[in-house]
């Protein structure tokens, strides 16, 4: 793995007498989404805090690319700080200005661009997170979703190499908070940034981060993948992603990826003791990011939602449906061989209908296509193997082309 | 508690306390010279200077001409009576001109804008404290004093010698309607003693106190709004609110100290 760009080294922080962060250890790798998820009050903010300088730790080292931050010079650790760009919990707008002058700002104060690039850059980023008309209001003036996508707006105008965001989606309604997540997801894909999340929102937090890192009574208690945290045994740990995992995904209203799991092992079991065959069928909507960009992302998770609300109406009640990416369905089909699930795969391709899931699109000319890895479960076989071939096997199945 | 300890408590109490006071003196000290330092980054700080030179400034000239000409007036009729007594009653317009310029017009002045902009400049940076915006100004790279204390400063150098100076010719005016047009004394003797009495030197020493009085207004408003989270009496709304008071009853205060020592120096 690269060298860390930022690696906390034995970081203890105080306040008072509460001890809030007690020998962290935490490295943050570059081009990567690092999520830092725990309890409310752990300190997962204050930690926040510490990468960009807002607080200064009591003991131990802070490194960015392996140097000491203590280390650096005056001009190094301002050339490092333009780096980063921050997202504050509570919003931290400035309420005396307006909306266009609080994006503004940063590029305003710290750029030598012309007022009309400033204008520019300042309009694309507001449409990209569906602001529109708003310019000239002020924060009071804006509902508690509106004011986190302005803060993300302000937080993203200057193309920052480093964004922390804490818990940029409270607040927000589901879809708006899958509008974020994927925005985050592909802004990070498309510009490479190193992104660190705060974060309550779990599984979703999953789908788009490389990495996690759970906090604990002032420790790193897990830094892994996502997949290593949502098979660990840690009996802490599991009490605490199965006590904020919800039983079903807030946007599409399937199964979470947690029940998908479960009932992949029950479906096991009975494979083992009962030798009843079961499928697994892996749904990829594979041209998401191009429904993203052409419509906007809220029409991309409308559409998603609509696709899930059909998907649930054609399968049985034995079958599990469950979301399991940004864009990515598993169906578990019990007691269903691999020809059987390609009938069912078929049957589903010539029944749901294009219009149900694309009509209120304003452009009918785009298609929703989906891809579907059909795999039958042997004995022994890890989700992540069946996931892998699953992948491995995804074929073109339908393509809806809606027309007006 | 032993007898030494009982003796020495006291003691130690006031030592912390003076201590306390010293730093805090020491780190208001700093907090100006870092303000006064990044007023010469123009022209970033040339349009925020402006709004607030309307803020202070501008904003203020109404209430500033209505106490001018009222503290005239009162002096003029005060002043007449007592005059009065001793048949003295032509150097009213010294007496009143004198008053105003060296003493009453700085004063005066830097009480009112502590009343109108000073408060409201305190609670302003305090909520923006409270609610991280001044953190979010940090993360932007972009230096908070340099944002919200210089343009303010350098507004109050600017604003306080032209209000003093507004205050002064007010209220002379004002002298002049109570002594002249309503008790009677010559509008041509009160004019010319004015003109007479009031030297260069009276003038300077009325606008170098209004230049300090404006720094010490300024750096104890603005200190005291960026420092709010630190305060160990109140958090919150609260903590601003406490912020503000302070702001004002020790700005007041030490407008009166400063005034004292000035004038022994400047006499």
């Amino acid at each position: 793995m690269d060298q860390p760009l930022i690696q906390f080294k034995d970081v203890h922080k105080h306040f008072g007498d509460k001890r809030v962060l007690d020998g962290i250890n935490l490295s943050i790798y570059p081009g990567q989404i690092t999520s830092i998820i725990g309890k409310s009050g752990v300190g997962k903010s204050v930690l926040l805090k510490h990468m960009i300088g807002l607080i200064r730790q009591d003991s131990g080292d802070i490194l960015f690319n392996g140097k000491p931050l203590v280390a650096l010079r005056k001009k190094e650790r301002e050339a490092l700080k333009k780096k980063f760009s921050y997202m504050f919990q509570g919003t931290a707008l400035f309420d005396s200005m307006t909306v266009f002058e609080n994006v503004s700002l940063p590029l305003k104060e710290k750029s030598s661009l012309q007022r009309e690039e400033i204008g520019r850059r300042v309009q694309q980023k507001m449409e990209q997170l569906d602001l529109h008309a708003i310019d000239d209001e002020y924060p009071s003036q804006l509902s508690g979703g509106m004011k986190k996508r302005v803060a993300l707006a302000r937080a993203l105008v200057t193309d920052p190499e480093i964004v922390l965001f804490d818990e940029p989606t409270t607040g927000l309604d589901p879809i708006r908070k899958s509008v974020v997540h994927g925005m985050i997801a592909d802004y990070q894909k498309r510009f490479g940034f190193t992104g660190v999340i705060v974060s309550h929102e779990i599984p979703d937090i999953f789908y788009i981060s490389q990495r996690i890192a759970m906090l604990e009574d002032g420790r790193i208690l897990f830094e892994g993948t996502p997949e290593e945290i949502q098979h660990t045994e840690d009996p802490v740990i599991r009490q605490f992603i199965t006590g904020l995992e919800s039983q079903r995904d807030e946007l599409t209203g399937l199964a979470s990826q947690q029940a998908g799991d479960r009932k992949f092992r029950e479906e096991m079991m009975r494979l083992r003791s009962h030798q009843i065959a079961f499928s697994m069928v892996l749904l990829t909507v594979q041209n998401f990011d191009q429904i993203n960009e052409t419509l906007g992302r809220k029409a991309g998770q409308t559409a998603l939602k609509n696709f899930a609300l059909q998907l649930q109406r054609h399968i049985r009640i034995t079958d599990t449906c469950s979301r399991y990416g940004l864009n990515k369905i598993l169906l578990v089909l019990s007691n269903t061989t691999r020809e059987q699930a390609r009938a069912f795969c078929a049957k589903l391709g010539r029944e749901i209908k294009g219009e149900t899931i694309m009509a209120f699109l304003p452009r009918p000319d785009v298609c929703f296509t989906v891809g579907v890895g059909i795999v039958e479960v042997q004995r022994g076989s890890t989700i992540e193997s069946i996931l892998a071939a699953a992948e491995a096997d995804q074929e073109k199945m339908y393509e809806f082309r809606v027309c007006s | 508690m032993n007898r030494s300890e009982i003796i020495a408590s006291p003691l130690a109490a006031l030592g912390r306390y003076a201590i306390d006071l010293v730093r805090e003196m020491g780190s208001i000290m700093i907090f100006f010279i870092k303000g006064f330092a990044l007023i010469f980054s123009l022209p970033t700080i040339l349009s925020k200077t402006a709004q607030q030179v309307y803020f202070i400034g501008s904003k203020s000239i109404f209430v500033i001409c209505l106490t001018g000409a009222f503290t005239g007036m009162v002096l003029g009729l005060q002043g007449y009576y007592v005059l009065v007594k001793y048949g003295s009653t032509g150097s009213l317009g010294s007496a009143v001109a004198l008053t105003l310029v060296r003493e009453m017009g700085p004063v005066l002045t830097a009480i009112m804008v502590i009343a109108r902009a000073g408060s409201a400049m305190s609670a302003e940076i305090g909520i923006m404290r409270i609610s991280e915006q001044i953190d979010a100004l940090e993360t932007m790279s972009i230096n908070p004093i340099q944002f919200l204390v210089s343009p303010r400063i350098a507004a109050a150098l600017v604003s306080f010698p032209l209000l003093t100076a507004l205050f002064d010719v007010i209220g002379i005016f004002g002298g002049y309607l109570t002594g002249s047009i309503l008790l009677g004394l010559s509008s041509g003797i009160y004019f010319s003693r004015v003109e007479s009495s009031v030297d260069m030197v009276d003038v300077n020493g009325g606008f170098i106190k209004s230049i300090v009085f404006a720094v010490v207004v300024i750096t104890i408003c603005c200190y005291q709004g960026y420092y709010t989270h630190l305060r160990s009496d109140g958090q919150g709304a609260k903590g601003v609110s406490l912020s503000t008071t302070s702001a004002v009853v020790h700005s007041c205060v030490l407008i009166l100290v400063t005034d004292y020592v000035l004038t022994s120096f400047l006499l």
